[in-house]
């Protein structure tokens, strides 16, 4: 087994244990779209199907940043951080592996779970593929740019709110493009969905890798 | 080179003491030629009235808020790269600056809006849309940079941070104007239409003014950043 | 195991928060050789190790690690592949078992070792089912002990290994010190108990 697939193992082990991880982030996902109609208010009850893409697409941004603050700050408060540093995977690939494990762990569920929501918020049946789409290839994107936030706040206690703070503008565009895919206005919303998620996948472990390095010297 | 915790920038401070005054005076007097020939000077615009004299104040804002971040991310990369010890004094100092105008753009141009669209808000400004998000990834920072102790660290921190929403800054606003031009609505941007050449003159020299009223804060502020990190380090120093 | 010939110190300074932690600090270590790192609280031991490392960059001065096949390395990075790292914090996960993190660190290094055997030599073949969080502390130092074992770097760093562990476990640690050192490897300790071996002492003074 390679190192990287490793501690890819490794972290979605500890999210099912970690007491929340998978399980949680779904939860919160269904209860923010379960409390949106409330929101609404029953008289414009008859929105709620145009704008469910959308909402969703926000609970999903909310539920992925969830579990975020702790992607690396557990590490760094146990000594693992210290571990991985040294060890024969570069910081680079293991911020890779770890952005990948959250996405299997918090992104996947998000996506299994979106078309039961899309029948509670009165999602068009025709966009209910766009919509798993849209998810499955956004979410990565969350977990990506996410990662980078979550290795700058490692070391603040209550890093939470700041992580939520740096990391929503900048998944500006994954919103705006995924919630776009599902509402079918076309005009490439896919294309650049697909394209943005790409660039931060490959790119966002190197930011996240240099921040978690700047961290170690305490 | 090395890191060093107490840089003695004492060619900084000289400098930059010799050039204050001279830069304050300047941009106040670019500020009063440009606001004067802005509001007696200009004919009103035959749409929009008088209000349209809003654009002078709210053009020059975007644009410095845009401005101050590439100033900020410049730094913050001269900082990483480069080592050298004024840099995250630069773009710290710089940060502040840049909200203030960003929120001063969105402020005017809310103002500016109102009367073309009878409301405070315009989701269908692309521009004023990108610089609402431009104000939050400046409070992201300013946050960021706040909330880590060791000042050594958050401004490693906050350059990456910077350059990491530099990068994303472009994609940013290709989403928004993608995202506006799904309405079937006709184009409702402030700035859109070309701007009359009689206009273009009073712009320039309030843009002007507006920088050299940002140099003029920006020198006083890291200024002041280096009295206190200097007092700190005096203080650390006769505790030990 | 790529042999290292010699670690050297020239000239360390560190700067922390500001303040001078200490300076002018000139050490080395060679095969086989074992160097502990002295000093009352605050002098820097750990400071230095975490420099050691490649964590913390230095003030001044520099790190050479001289490898037998004849080269010399200056780069942070490629030092830090010959470390075996025993730091304050464990580096565990409480959450999974004994047997797991052993699993785990197994296959992060590539160790091609009887995981068994490893454990057993640090006393814990009892435990590995258990849940990390329920180990002691000086159960849990053993499993970092463990870590150590399977790495197998030729350059280890230690600090405080010695604390939270009873008597046995104090001469387990100086045991498999002692074998790493006769097997041609490096040992630096920060510490300030005796841990009886035969090490040279390098002493950090307040700067």
């Amino acid at each position: 087994m390679s190192p990287f697939v490793a501690l890819i193992l490794r972290d979605i082990r500890l999210a099912f244990r970690a007491g929340g991880g998978a399980t949680l982030a779904a939860a919160f996902f269904a209860l923010v779209a379960a409390l949106v109609p409330f929101g609404v208010g029953s008289a414009q009850l008859g929105v709620l199907g145009q704008i469910a893409g959308g909402i969703l697409w926000v609970a999903a941004a909310l539920a992925a940043l969830l579990s975020l603050d702790r992607l690396f700050q557990a590490d760094y408060e146990d000594g693992s951080l210290d571990v991985l540093a040294l060890s024969p995977l570069s910081l680079e690939k293991a911020a890779a592996a770890k952005i990948l494990a959250h996405w299997l762990t918090t992104g996947m569920p998000l996506v299994v779970l979106s078309p039961v929501l899309g029948i509670l918020l009165n999602l068009p049946l025709p966009d209910f593929g766009a919509l798993v789409a849209s998810l499955m290839i956004g979410t990565p994107a969350l977990s990506a740019v996410g990662a980078i936030g979550a290795a700058l706040t490692l070391s603040i206690r209550r890093g939470g709110l700041i992580l939520a703070l740096i990391v929503l503008p900048l998944i500006t565009p994954a919103l705006i493009f995924g919630a776009g895919a599902v509402n079918g206005t076309g005009g490439g919303a896919f294309l650049f969905l697909t394209a943005f998620s790409l660039a931060a996948v490959a790119l966002s472990p190197f930011a996240a890798a240099a921040s978690a390095r700047l961290n170690l010297g305490s | 080179m090395r890191i060093t915790v107490l840089a003695n920038p004492k060619r900084f401070l000289d400098l930059s003491r010799a050039l204050i005054p001279w830069i304050a005076a300047l941009a106040f007097l670019l500020l009063a030629v440009g606001i004067y020939w802005a509001l007696f000077q200009t004919p009103p615009d035959y749409q929009q009235g008088q209000t349209v004299k809003i654009m002078f104040v709210h053009v020059p804002a975007a644009y410095m808020g845009l401005m101050i971040y590439g100033v900020m991310a410049g730094s913050s990369l001269v900082g990483l790269v480069f080592r050298h010890p004024l840099a995250d004094v630069a773009a710290k100092s710089a940060a502040p600056l840049g909200a203030a105008f960003t929120a001063l753009a969105l402020l005017t141009g809310s103002l500016w809006g109102r009367p073309m669209w009878g409301t405070y808000w315009q989701w269908g400004d692309a521009r004023l849309v990108s610089e609402l998000i431009l104000f939050f990834i400046y409070m992201g920072y300013i946050a960021l940079w706040n909330a880590i102790d060791e000042p050594q660290r958050a401004a490693k921190a906050a350059a990456i941070l910077s350059l990491v929403g530099a990068a994303d800054l472009p994609i940013i606003h290709f989403s928004v104007e993608w995202w506006n031009t799904l309405h079937q609505g006709p184009s409702i941007g402030l700035t859109g239409s070309t701007i009359d050449p009689a206009f273009l003159w009073p712009l320039f020299v309030m843009m002007a003014g507006y920088t050299m009223l940002f140099a003029w804060l920006w020198l006083i502020r890291m200024q002041t950043e280096i009295f206190e990190r200097r007092a700190r380090a005096l203080m650390l120093a006769k505790g030990a | 195991m790529a042999v290292v010939s010699l670690v050297e110190v020239q000239d360390l300074a560190c700067e922390r928060g500001g303040r001078r932690v200490f300076r002018n600090v000139n050490f080395a270590a060679a095969t086989g050789q074992a160097l502990t790192l002295e000093g009352p609280n605050g002098a820097g031991k750990t400071s230095a190790l975490r420099m050691l490392a490649g964590f913390i960059p230095p003030a001044a001065g520099e790190i050479r690690v001289h490898m037998s096949a004849g080269y010399v390395i200056a780069d942070d990075e490629e030092r830090g592949r010959l470390i075996g790292w025993m730091g304050h914090h464990d580096g565990i996960k409480a959450q999974l078992s004994v047997l797991e993190n052993a699993r785990f660190f197994a296959a992060l290094y590539g160790a091609r070792m009887d995981l068994e055997g490893v454990l057993d030599r640090v006393g814990l073949t009892r435990l590995m089912e258990l849940s990390a969080q329920y180990l002691s502390a000086g159960q849990r130092r053993r499993l970092s002990l463990a870590r150590l074992i399977l790495s197998a770097r030729p350059l280890w760093l230690l600090d405080e290994p010695l604390s939270s562990l009873d008597a046995a476990g104090r001469r387990l640690v100086a045991e498999l010190i002692g074998e790493h050192c006769d097997d041609g490897g490096i040992a630096i300790i920060a510490t300030h108990e005796t841990l009886g071996l035969d090490a040279t002492r390098y002493f950090l003074g307040t700067a």
